[in-house]
């Protein structure tokens, strides 16, 4: 597990509002948890309005990343070590 | 400053809206003369313009990268008594609830402005005091409104 900005991320959304970040995980992803501001995720501590929605799929992590000047953007990365620190908080739909 | 001085944080959003600038600077001067020590946060453009904009540091004092400061908030290394987030877009609204969520004993107050200000200002629901204006280039408005909320006014 690394920097958010080191690893191989893609791009799901780009320059989208929290909310629209929070609706597409609670949608598409198949399971998903809420964190707090301020936990700490690939070595960052998530920004956001609670609750922030956090999604899995398998060992891909999707997650929102908000920058002042661009907005939310909602990210996904493969990591086992994050995936099973998450799958406690899990729900299922 | 005293090493006794109360703690302050100006949370700054991306600084595209020039209203941000001077009302950061104004916030400076004022806090500091009622015995503030305030820090900054924001991306570093918007540190570069104010240190630019007091080259003889008469208002600036330490000033921290956003997200490094959102660190040191959850991590509980800092825990200012008063913040004042500048927000004038959904980004800044969500760093906005984000320090509001991390410091929910301080007084908190939330300057909403830009052309959107109305709107975003009702997505803001976490507790603060909320200044709000559709400003953009003129602060007057705002300056008032923050006058009345710190009573500094006349």
């Amino acid at each position: 597990m690394g920097c958010v900005e080191d690893m191989p991320y893609e791009v799901i959304l780009s320059k989208a509002s929290f909310a629209e970040c929070r609706e597409y995980v609670e949608k598409h992803c198949p399971r998903y948890c809420y964190v707090e501001p301020g936990f700490k995720l690939f070595e960052k501590h998530i920004i956001g309005v609670p609750p922030i929605a956090i999604g899995l799929d398998g060992d891909v992590v999707i997650f929102p990343f908000t920058k002042p000047c661009y907005g939310t953007f909602l990210l996904r990365i493969e990591d086992a070590g994050e995936a099973a620190r998450l799958t406690p908080r899990l729900k299922r739909r | 400053m005293s090493s006794d001085a109360r703690e302050a944080l100006l949370l700054l959003g991306c600084p595209e809206v020039p209203v941000q600038q001077a009302l950061a600077l104004y916030l400076l001067g004022r806090l500091r003369a009622a015995g503030y020590a305030v820090t900054c946060a924001g991306n570093p453009a918007v540190l570069q313009l104010l240190r630019v904009s007091d080259p003889d540091r008469h208002y600036i004092g330490p000033a921290v990268e956003i997200e490094r400061c959102i660190g040191e908030l959850a991590e509980g290394k800092r825990t200012p008594e008063l913040c004042v987030a500048f927000a004038h877009s959904d980004a800044g609204l969500t760093f906005g609830a984000t320090a509001r969520y991390l410091l929910p004993e301080a007084r908190f107050v939330l300057l909403v402005f830009g052309r959107e200000a109305e709107a975003l200002a009702e997505q803001a629901t976490f507790p603060c005091e909320k200044v709000v204006d559709v400003a953009v280039h003129n602060p007057t408005k705002l300056k008032r409104r923050i006058d009345e909320v710190f009573a500094w006014a006349a």
